[in-house]
């Protein structure tokens, strides 16, 4: 089973909850997800407003695992308070991590990411970093203490797919012990299957659920194609060939000429 | 007194943290709030001085990706 910070998490999936069409969606794509673990964020309530509160209500009675996330943070100073305020507001000492560094890519700004993770760490969080598949990057978030990684597959929301696989497999090489969670850039269930199949522990979606015309029917396509993903790394999947192998036995066959 | 809460001047009232939260009809509960860029935890907007030009954030659980 999969363990995150000493939590056994029974689904390998991992939901946002951003752009559904309405909360009722928002609920039932979470069910049809099977998700452990919901992110969630932070952002101003408006005077006399209730938003907030009603939908941390929705939130509570799924009964799933609360992830906050830093997002849309460009500083570590931006990341850092967002992320104690979280933990004041949310009551878990998890944070998903998100230093911003690129407007058009939303690419992680790395260096301010490994600093942000060191104060976290220090403070007690348990720190999940969005980050790319930067090896050296990686290293020294383990160094900071983080232990789980979350490298991007693709921009966020792009729904683009693995754009590195190459990277990707390296990643899984070089962290072998590490529960890796890919985050951002999925956006078909084979996409899931794929990262899956390269012996990822987990995957992290949002837009690709969110935004399909039948959110719910997406998340439990997700599910499955994790399932399926997961039981074939775990299977031990074949390596591409350069020529043809033939299936069919060549030994017996009848001549005619 | 006059504050920069979310973004926005406001003149307001109240001296402490929980009772501008009051003053803007906030529900306390589902709320996090950070004055001049440091968190304030809940338990502590009660004794936390607002002074002229504080700047106020109030946060709410939201959808997050």
């Amino acid at each position: 089973m999969l363990s995150l910070y000493g939590e056994d998490i029974a689904s390998r999936l991992l939901l946002g909850t951003a752009q559904y069409p309405s909360p009722s969606i928002l609920a039932e794509a979470v069910r049809a997800s099977g998700a452990g673990i919901v992110t969630v964020s932070l952002r101003r309530e408006t005077a006399g407003g209730r938003t907030g509160g009603q939908f941390w209500e929705l939130i509570r009675e799924l009964g799933v695992r609360i992830l906050p996330n830093t997002a849309g943070c460009h500083s570590v100073k931006e990341a850092v308070t967002t992320a104690r305020m979280a933990r004041d507001l949310f009551g878990t000492d998890w944070i998903k991590l998100e230093v911003i560094g690129h407007h058009d890519t939303l690419q992680p700004d790395v260096f301010g990411l490994v600093e942000a993770a060191r104060i976290l760490i220090e403070e007690g969080f348990k720190v999940f970093p969005y980050t790319t598949e930067d090896l050296v990057v990686a290293g020294r978030l383990l160094e900071a203490g983080c232990e789980v990684l979350m490298p991007w597959c693709a921009p966020i929301g792009s729904a683009r797919g693995p754009v590195n696989p190459d990277a990707l497999r390296s990643f899984r090489a070089e962290f072998p012990d590490i529960p890796l969670i890919v985050d951002a850039g999925l956006g078909r269930p084979s996409h899931a299957a794929s990262v899956m199949e390269l012996g990822f522990d987990a995957v992290l979606l949002n837009t690709a659920v969110a935004k399909a015309g039948d959110p719910a029917a997406m998340a439990s396509a997700f599910a499955q194609a994790v399932e399926a993903g997961r039981r074939a790394f775990k299977a031990g999947p074949l390596e591409p060939r350069d020529m043809a192998v033939p299936s069919t036995p060549v030994i017996g066959k009848a001549v005619f000429e | 007194m006059k504050l920069t809460v979310n973004g926005e001047e406001q003149a307001v009232s109240a001296t402490t943290l929980a009772a501008l939260l009051a003053e803007l009809d906030y529900e306390p509960d589902f709320l996090a709030t950070a004055l001049n860029g440091e968190l304030v935890p809940a338990i502590e907007r009660a004794e936390c001085a607002l002074h002229d030009g504080d700047r106020i954030e109030i946060l709410a659980p939201m959808q997050g990706g």
